[in-house]
């Protein structure tokens, strides 16, 4: 067991190290931030200043090292836009972001999980053909453009709940968060429904699929038999067992929510993470770009680690597969 | 031979694999719109110069005084526009004829050079198998960890913009899905006799992998191929939507629908709205081909 989640780490790291690697010097081959950040009027005395204190003069491989030795302590470089620290930049904007994630994924189950079973327990009704032609629709929608067509249909023809931003948050521990707020709740419907819209579709197809299972298992009939009533049924038994892959799945796929929030977070203007990174990209402000691309590297690397563990945990099969080639 | 014997008339009809396979596709009728509206998709795509009421991208012709024309206004040539007009007088019929051209173009022409890729790639794990098996699968299954939208971030911040890029990125990022596809179903047929019986007769390597084992792990890479194209397409539009895609010298339905965002809070919504219907339209009806696809070629389905 041990030898595996050794093995296990040592791959981890390998992969964040190949990661930073590709990120840090694709980024500083890319595009001259010379141009962009110093005034035109600017002399060369200043340039060559301004080169030198951002460290730009040094050889590429030098820069690395140097950046390597700095993330190793938690520094991840300053902002070239905004100087400050590209690491204190991302902090500040993560719980944004994941609140944006969490609401997401909340989402999901509260309309996915119900949809899939109604769908499950009858599939030939033409309502569940219904959910599952939307649920279709959903996985071949574009996130941008739905969310795009929801500021459109509810902020600007409706007018009923506001386009862009993150409303009024209140201060807990020294973040910020919408969730305890009525206007905080205004901004965060739209924005949280157009990045769950995937993974509502994603739960429908699961929920289905194990509720139709569930049916036909023995405890369902037992159940029956006992005369107990049929919303018992669904809710206490079959619920029960359906619920297993789908948090197990949407586990997995939390991390592929703040991935996508990026698309989101443009859409609607939300102050998260992903809105700074595309804002980087276009400045190319490069110490942002590799800080957040580092940060959402680390945080996929850590959750498949520590998925890969639980499953060896609980399957053997796993590690005694891994351990054989 | 065969050619020149007469089929008794008597007997059943003979029925090739290829009949069989159109037949058996035609059976759902979902399926076969979905197949016509794809086909006058690509005829568009192919032939948008010539099918196009106005050139949007000849300076001489578009006037900025017809810009943000609702759908159906009659511009002062006389010329109507259909579906309305941008923000700089351009047709939107027309600039969704020639944005279908690039987006069709970019996501058909990387999903073939990944299905390239990849395909090589996968027969070559599974072929040799042991070490080299299992260093390319962990690499498939690391990049496979990590979701679409990010790797092409990293890799659009890594390369930088423009069209090569956004091509390469986005082989990039599905190559894995052929390769583990091929993979897996050239373990199951290298296990049989014919490639046994080529390996008997002497044949090289290169001719058993691509003569032998590949035609016979066809079908599922062509399922593969249809959904992973409308992934491609689906993601070159996010990308060039969030700025980081296509330049604006090849303006994509992506990229028409992010020319419309900033008229969208005046009420101007076609600008983003029928770019986006030909958007969707495109994907569902690639998907709908591809889910009939794997219906049809799966044997495990077959009547």
């Amino acid at each position: 067991m041990s030898v595996f989640i050794i093995r296990r780490l040592l791959q981890s790291i390998a992969v964040v190290a190949v990661m930073s690697l590709i990120v840090f010097v694709g980024v500083n081959v890319v595009g001259d931030p010379v141009d962009m950040l110093i005034n035109p009027e600017a002399d060369q005395a200043e340039i060559a200043r301004v080169i030198r204190d951002l460290g730009l003069d040094r050889p590429l491989h030098e820069q690395y090292l140097y950046f390597v030795k700095n993330a190793l302590q938690g520094d991840l470089g300053k902002s070239f836009t905004f100087g400050e620290s590209a690491l204190k930049l991302i902090v500040e904007r993560a719980p944004a972001t994941f609140e944006l994630a969490l609401s997401a994924l909340l989402m999901a189950i509260v309309f996915g999980v119900p949809l899939g079973v109604i769908a499950g327990m009858r599939p030939d009704a033409w309502s569940s053909k219904t959910i599952m032609a939307g649920s279709i629709l959903g996985f071949s929608l574009p996130t941008f453009w739905v969310g795009l067509m929801m500021i459109m249909l509810f902020a600007v023809v409706l007018g009923w709940l506001p386009s862009t931003g993150r409303g009024d948050t209140v201060e807990v521990f020294g973040l910020h968060f919408s969730f305890f707020t009525l206007d905080g709740w205004s901004h965060l419907l739209l924005p949280a429904l157009n990045l769950a819209l995937l993974k509502i579709s994603l739960v429908i197809r699961l929920a289905r699929a194990g509720t139709r299972e569930a049916m036909q298992q023995d405890y369902v009939k037992f159940a029956r038999a006992k005369g107990l009533s049929e919303s018992r049924i669904v809710f206490v038994h079959v619920m029960k067992n359906i619920m297993i892959p789908v948090v197990t799945v949407l586990g997995l796929e939390f991390g592929s929510l703040i991935a996508f929030s990026v698309v989101t977070e443009t859409v609607f203007a939300w102050p998260g993470m992903g809105k700074l990174l595309i804002d980087s990209l276009h400045n190319l402000d490069r110490p942002v770009i590799v800080a957040y691309l580092m940060i959402i590297v680390l945080v996929f690397v850590v959750i498949n680690l520590i998925v890969d563990i639980f499953y060896s945990l609980l399957d053997p099969r796993v590690r005694l597969k891994d351990a054989g080639q | 031979m065969s050619e020149t014997v007469k089929h008794d008339p008597n007997l059943a009809p003979v029925e090739t694999p290829l009949h069989r396979f159109v037949s058996d596709f035609s059976d759902s009728a979902i399926a076969m719109i979905a197949l016509a509206v794809l086909l006058v998709i690509v005829f568009i795509a192919l032939f948008a110069p010539f099918i196009s009421p106005t050139n949007p991208y000849d300076l001489a012709k578009v006037s900025i005084f017809d810009g943000k024309l609702p759908p159906g206004s009659v511009s002062m040539d006389g010329v109507t526009f259909w579906l309305g007009t941008d923000g700089a007088g351009r047709d939107l019929l027309s600039s969704m004829f020639y944005g279908l051209r690039i987006s069709l173009g970019v996501g058909v022409m990387s999903g073939v050079i990944a299905l390239c890729v990849g395909t090589t790639i996968g027969l070559t794990a599974a072929y040799y198998g042991g070490r080299v098996d299992t260093l390319i699968m962990r690499i498939v299954d690391i990049q496979l960890s990590f979701p679409a939208i990010l790797v092409a971030l990293i890799l659009i911040a890594a390369l930088g913009k423009g069209v090569d890029k956004v091509i390469i990125a986005l082989v990039l990022v599905q190559w894995a899905y052929y390769a583990r596809t091929v993979r897996g179903s050239a373990l199951v047929e290298r296990n049989k006799e014919y490639i046994e019986a080529a390996t008997c007769l002497g044949l090289d390597n290169k001719r058993i992998l691509f003569r032998h084992l590949l035609p016979n792990c066809l079908p599922p890479l062509i399922v593969v191929g249809t959904v992973q194209t409308a992934h491609a397409i689906s993601l070159e539009a996010t990308l060039s939507f969030l700025g980081v895609g296509l330049p604006i010298t090849e303006p994509s339905l992506g990229l028409l629908i992010a020319n419309g965002f900033e008229y969208m809070m005046s009420g101007r919504y076609w600008i983003s709205f029928f770019p986006g219907i030909a958007l969707l339209i495109t994907i569902v009806s690639i998907n709908l081909v591809g889910d009939q696809l794997r219906d049809v070629l799966n044997p495990r389905l077959q009547k």
